[in-house]
């Protein structure tokens, strides 16, 4: 009962996962945006090795998808925060709100 | 026999001046545009001459009987199997003689035009135009096959506008260029309609086959004669639907309203078009249909025969009251032309019967020549005098005795006075019309006399009736003798022919059946037309010959058939009012209502339907980042909820 089982690895997870959208959902900064993204991809990785350790222990299938995510999520972020410099050189600002340009 | 390319060059030389002088000609040699179109005109009668005299004495008989030729033939479009439009070249008597006609007027009218529209601003487009006409003309008379003639009909038609037309800056002459379109047009209408239902019952649109299946006991014909629509049978209706084509073409009552308006082309292309060639294709539509017309259905020889006889009386009587001299030509143009239709009308397939038929082929071929002698020499005093009223000439014989003499000579061959052309087919029709209906032959000699008083009291009032004094403006005086030789050469000729055509031997040359037709001269049969005619013409002589107060009288005391005369018995009145009134406030208001309303409004409201849509939706593309992610996790979630659904 004391230990930690996979339930507890999938909370916590879930939990990022929320709170990643929400602050997707929110937040005004890019910025911020682009870190409530990071939480999402992270709650996946845990969730990859929280099933590997407790499903597939002799396998290293997740651990591998883990890394591919971090991987991607590096280059993710460098294309994001160019594209938001680029963003502020042309509008002088971050805000999301302000950047609705792209409509009707 | 002439090798077929040869006579296939007679249309092409035309077409091929049309061609050059239109894309080239017009820009970089424009006044050597009139000398290449007559010597390609010669160069087309010098061959018409030599097939015509190979047709007629070399090769044309087998037997004593002359041979439908087809020298060319080449399919153009297949429908089926059996169906299909050729092109082709088909020679016999009709065609043979149409050939040296229009080749012929239109050489002499080439001719002519070089001294008449000299200086004119567009003297080259006008060279093309008639080479285009004369192609499509001769096209036309050597078609095979009956789809082919109505293609070329509809380009003599095309080229008749352009020409009535040529002086576009003169309003009138655009009114009278759309309207001889629009009426032809909706003639022609019923020639399609009819060449649809004959072709459609003889499964072929091939002249020789055509007449072949229905005029001797096949099952087409026995198809054709039993399908009846409204009483009459489908053959009759097809031959009258095709008659009303020719009857447009030909300006027969009640389609003759344009012929006269026509008169606003050049005086040339009057006396080439609508005198002696295209206006005679009605005739001779007829006259290629005969056999069918004569041996199948006597029906509808008979309308021809009543539309001709009406024709024919309603434009003399009108003639004796018009003072502009191109509209009484061209009312004695509609009157000679219904002669040629009542002859064939009362004319019958084969032997002594048909009198009528080469009674017919023998007139229109005098009366292109006497006609276009006519109107040219009505072109020459014009050039003369600058009018087209009669009030405005008078006296001319001395100034002019060259175009005096050839007019003179016409007006004795319209009139019927021996021994010029058109006392012999004129007495070859009265007879035919002695023959066969007295009502017809008594309204036929009626007409003559009248002809003969109309064509006189123009002749009167242009060369005595006074002296010849210019206009009151004074800057019209005379400056130039008698018209140029150009002019003058082409009278001369026509003159010539005007008094010969008439001992052209037509009964062995050209018949219903192609056989020998002997004619008898009846000296006694000729006493009572000649004396009518030369009573006609004493009369006019007597009114016209020097300035009096009798014609005022004479309209006075007739003054209800003289007004009615004068206005043209109101025909292109009741034309605008049935049009004007009745046709557009009955369907054009209504079908315009619909038009801008029901179907309009249809798409109208689909347009407004997706605007508005449109509309109220478009605030979904709000451009907000965070709007369209909260769409995209709805929608996720929103799968992910069905999936659980379906899963469990």
């Amino acid at each position: 009962m004391n230990d930690i089982g996979l339930f507890h690895f999938l909370f916590v997870s879930c939990a990022l996962f929320f709170i990643g959208v929400y602050g997707f959902l929110t937040r005004r900064n890019l910025i911020t945006m682009l870190m409530s993204v990071e939480l999402i991809l992270n709650s996946v990785n845990i969730n990859f090795i929280a099933f590997n350790k407790f499903l597939y222990a002799d396998k290293l299938d997740g651990l591998f998808f883990t890394i591919f995510i971090i991987t991607i999520a590096a280059a993710e972020a460098s294309v994001a925060i160019a594209i938001i410099i680029n963003l502020y050189r042309n509008h002088k600002t971050i805000d999301v709100e302000e950047t609705d340009v792209m409509k009707f | 026999m002439l090798s077929t390319s040869l006579i296939i060059l007679i249309p092409l030389l035309p077409l091929l001046t049309f061609v050059l002088i239109a894309l080239v000609g017009r820009k970089y040699f424009p006044s050597l545009c009139g000398a290449l179109g007559t010597i390609a005109l010669l160069t087309a009668f010098i061959l018409s001459i030599t097939v015509a005299y190979d047709y007629f004495f070399v090769a044309g008989k087998v037997g004593d009987v002359y041979q439908q030729i087809i020298p060319f033939k080449m399919t153009w479009l297949q429908f089926s199997p059996n169906v299909s439009i050729d092109m082709g070249i088909i020679l016999d008597p009709i065609s043979v003689m149409m050939l040296v006609v229009v080749t012929l007027i239109s050489l002499m009218v080439h001719f002519y035009s070089l001294g008449y529209m000299k200086g004119e601003e567009r003297y080259a487009t006008y060279y093309s135009f008639l080479g285009l006409f004369t192609f499509s003309m001769l096209g036309l008379v050597m078609s095979s096959n009956i789809f082919q003639i109505y293609i070329f009909w509809e380009l003599v038609g095309v080229s008749s506008y352009l020409l009535i037309g040529y002086y576009f800056d003169k309003p009138s002459a655009v009114a009278a260029s759309k309207k001889a379109f629009i009426v032809t047009r909706f003639a022609d209408l019923g020639f399609l309609i009819g060449i649809l239902i004959l072709s459609f019952y003889a499964g072929t649109l091939d002249f020789q086959t055509l007449i072949l299946r229905l005029t001797t006991q096949t099952d087409q014909l026995h198809t054709i004669v039993a399908a009846s629509f409204l009483g009459c049978s489908a053959l009759t209706w097809g031959l009258v639907l095709v008659f009303i084509g020719g009857a447009g073409k030909s300006a027969m009552f009640p389609l003759h309203i344009w012929l006269p308006d026509a008169m606003e082309g050049p005086t040339p292309v009057s006396a080439l078009i609508h005198a002696a060639t295209m206006v005679v294709a009605g005739v001779f539509l007829v006259a290629r249909l005969f056999p069918i017309y004569a041996i199948s259905c006597p029906p509808a020889l008979d309308v021809v025969m009543w539309v001709g006889i009406t024709s024919s009386f309603i434009a003399a009587v009108i003639a004796c009251t018009q003072t502009d001299i191109k509209r009484v030509l061209a009312y004695s143009t509609m009157s000679q032309i219904g002669y040629m239709m009542f002859s064939l009308g009362v004319s019958r397939y084969g032997g002594e019967n048909g009198l009528g038929y080469m009674a017919s082929m023998f007139h229109l071929f005098t009366h292109a020549m006497f006609k276009a002698l006519l109107f040219l020499g009505a072109g020459a005093v014009i050039h003369y005098v600058h009018s087209n009223e009669m009030k405005d000439m008078g006296g001319l014989r001395k100034l002019m005795p060259i175009t005096h003499i050839t007019f003179l000579v016409a007006c004795l061959a319209i009139a019927g006075i021996p021994p010029f052309a058109g006392f012999f087919s004129k007495e070859e029709i009265l007879q035919a019309a002695f023959n066969s209906n007295k009502v017809i032959f008594g309204i036929a000699i009626l007409t003559a006399a009248i002809t003969a008083f109309y064509m006189f009291r123009l002749y009167f009032n242009i060369f005595w009736s006074k002296d010849y004094h210019a206009h009151s403006d004074g800057h019209h005086e005379p400056h130039h003798g008698e018209a140029p030789g150009t002019m003058l050469i082409p009278l001369l000729i026509l003159g010539v022919m005007s008094v010969c055509a008439g001992f052209i031997p037509f009964g062995k040359l050209v018949t219903s059946d192609g056989k020998f037709l002997p004619t008898e001269f009846h000296p006694t049969f000729s006493i009572a037309p000649v004396l009518l005619a030369t009573l006609g013409i004493l009369i006019a002589w007597s009114f016209y010959k020097t300035e009096n107060s009798k014609p005022q009288k004479m309209a006075n005391g007739l003054s209800g058939l003289y007004q009615g005369a004068y206005h043209k018995f109101y025909i292109d009145e009741i034309y605008l009012f049935i049009t004007k009134k009745v046709i557009f406030n009955l369907i054009g208001r209504p079908a315009a209502w619909f038009d801008r309303n029901i179907v309009d409004g249809f798409m109208n409201l689909l347009a407004t339907i997706t605007g508005k849509i449109s509309f109220i939706i478009k605030g979904l593309q709000s451009g907000k980042l965070q709007n369209y992610a909260a769409y995209f996790f709805a929608g996720v979630i929103g799968f992910v909820l069905i999936f659980i659904y379906m899963w469990t």
